[in-house]
């Protein structure tokens, strides 16, 4: 089991944070056009769901799988979006997503007067506490480094 | 636990075969008196609720009946404009059927086309090398599954959440489809499957040709998944 990257979205789908562990591929375009992309792609997703469900939906869109990643999905009230692909191993997330924005952005970011918010993080701060959260969870492994 | 529908896209993003098995009852019914405390507003061809929230009665629900006469698009079943009927007091007390809006034909068109680009943009930006498109999404109220054959075309499944055994009934929807579209002489590649179309045509044929039956045997393997 392994975290390949995470992508953190503010409302506007600006991205905020993009960090990368495992990734054995790039998207052979430059990381604004891939951010873009993904943002588009979880835009037309949530709109897909909503227009699908046989029935009112909740917390909506929470996750897919590839044959090779699963990508993990979790957005807070105020539209801030968690996106982190994990591989298929990896079950339902949703609180250790949550905890990255409660424990982590919100501590990190949000009451930081330094960091201003809807524009990438620049915090050394966050980011390096990020990356400890990230990298001692259970199913992190750094086998691949 | 349930299979919700089934989708068939051909290798261009075509809607080729639509099946609804089960929607779950998500209406309410309500008798309102003048005037009406929720504001109704047209949306796509529909008459859709957008505010006033109360008792079972969602902001996105469209009208769906007017005293028991169902509605039609944003018309009453006689005939008349929904909101203008709705404003004037001579019509009250009335009573109103509220419920999901259901996919138009030409929605679950658009919806198909739409889940075609979103499995290739999701192999795109796959973070491991090879990735196939999607297939499995998760949300809390359904999970979608699709199942792409090396030719392209795309079996997808909209089931309940825990409903297991999907992987077999999308294997055997292929198995339907190469032997019933297929191998059918009338049926074109990349076409829709239009199997009381073709019941109509064989009938005319001659009598001693077997009644398509890739509807009814889709049918009948979303009514047992488990069996497959």
């Amino acid at each position: 089991m392994t975290v390949h990257n995470l992508y953190l979205f503010d409302r506007n789908g600006i991205c905020l944070h993009y960090s990368e562990w495992n990734r054995k591929k790039q998207a052979g375009i430059s990381k604004e056009e891939e951010f873009k992309l993904m943002y588009g792609m979880l835009f037309s997703i949530r709109s897909f769901v909503s227009k699908m469900s046989p029935l009112d939906m909740k917390e909506g869109f929470l996750s897919f799988q590839t044959s090779k990643y699963k990508l993990h999905y979790y957005e807070t009230p105020t539209g801030l979006k968690v996106v982190m692909n994990t591989d298929l191993g990896v079950g339902n997330i949703r609180d250790v997503l949550h905890q990255i924005y409660s424990y982590i952005y919100v501590e990190y970011v949000v009451k930081n007067p330094l960091c201003s918010l809807n524009e990438t993080i620049q915090s050394e701060l966050f980011r390096s506490k990020l990356d400890t959260f990230v990298r001692s969870l259970p199913f992190f492994s750094a086998r691949a480094g | 636990m349930a299979i919700f529908s089934v989708y068939v896209v051909n290798k261009a993003g075509g809607l080729i075969y639509q099946l609804d098995h089960y929607a779950p009852r998500a209406e309410s019914e309500k008798t309102f008196g003048f005037p009406l405390e929720l504001v109704l507003r047209p949306h796509d061809e529909r008459v859709l609720v957008a505010f006033g929230q109360r008792d079972g009665v969602r902001v996105g629900h469209a009208v769906l009946a007017i005293n028991g006469l169902e509605v039609n698009g944003r018309f009453t079943g006689d005939g008349r404009d929904v909101l203008e009927y709705l404003s004037s007091p001579a019509n009250f007390p009335v009573s109103i059927r509220f419920g999901r809006p259901r996919l138009s034909s030409n929605e679950k068109l658009m919806l198909a086309s739409m889940f075609h680009s979103l499995f290739a943009i999701g192999s795109q930006l796959s973070p491991e090398q090879g990735s196939s498109g999607i297939e499995v999404l998760e949300t809390d109220t359904f999970k979608l599954h699709c199942f792409q054959t090396l030719t392209g075309i795309k079996f997808v499944v909209l089931a309940d959440p825990r409903q297991a055994g999907i992987d077999a009934l999308l294997r055997k929807i292929y198995e339907i489809y190469s032997d019933f579209a297929l191998k059918n002489p009338f049926y074109s590649l990349e076409m829709p499957i239009r199997y009381p179309l073709l019941l109509g045509q064989e009938q005319q044929q001659g009598p001693a040709s077997p009644p398509p039956v890739t509807g009814a045997a889709l049918e009948a393997a979303a009514s047992s998944p488990l069996n497959v």
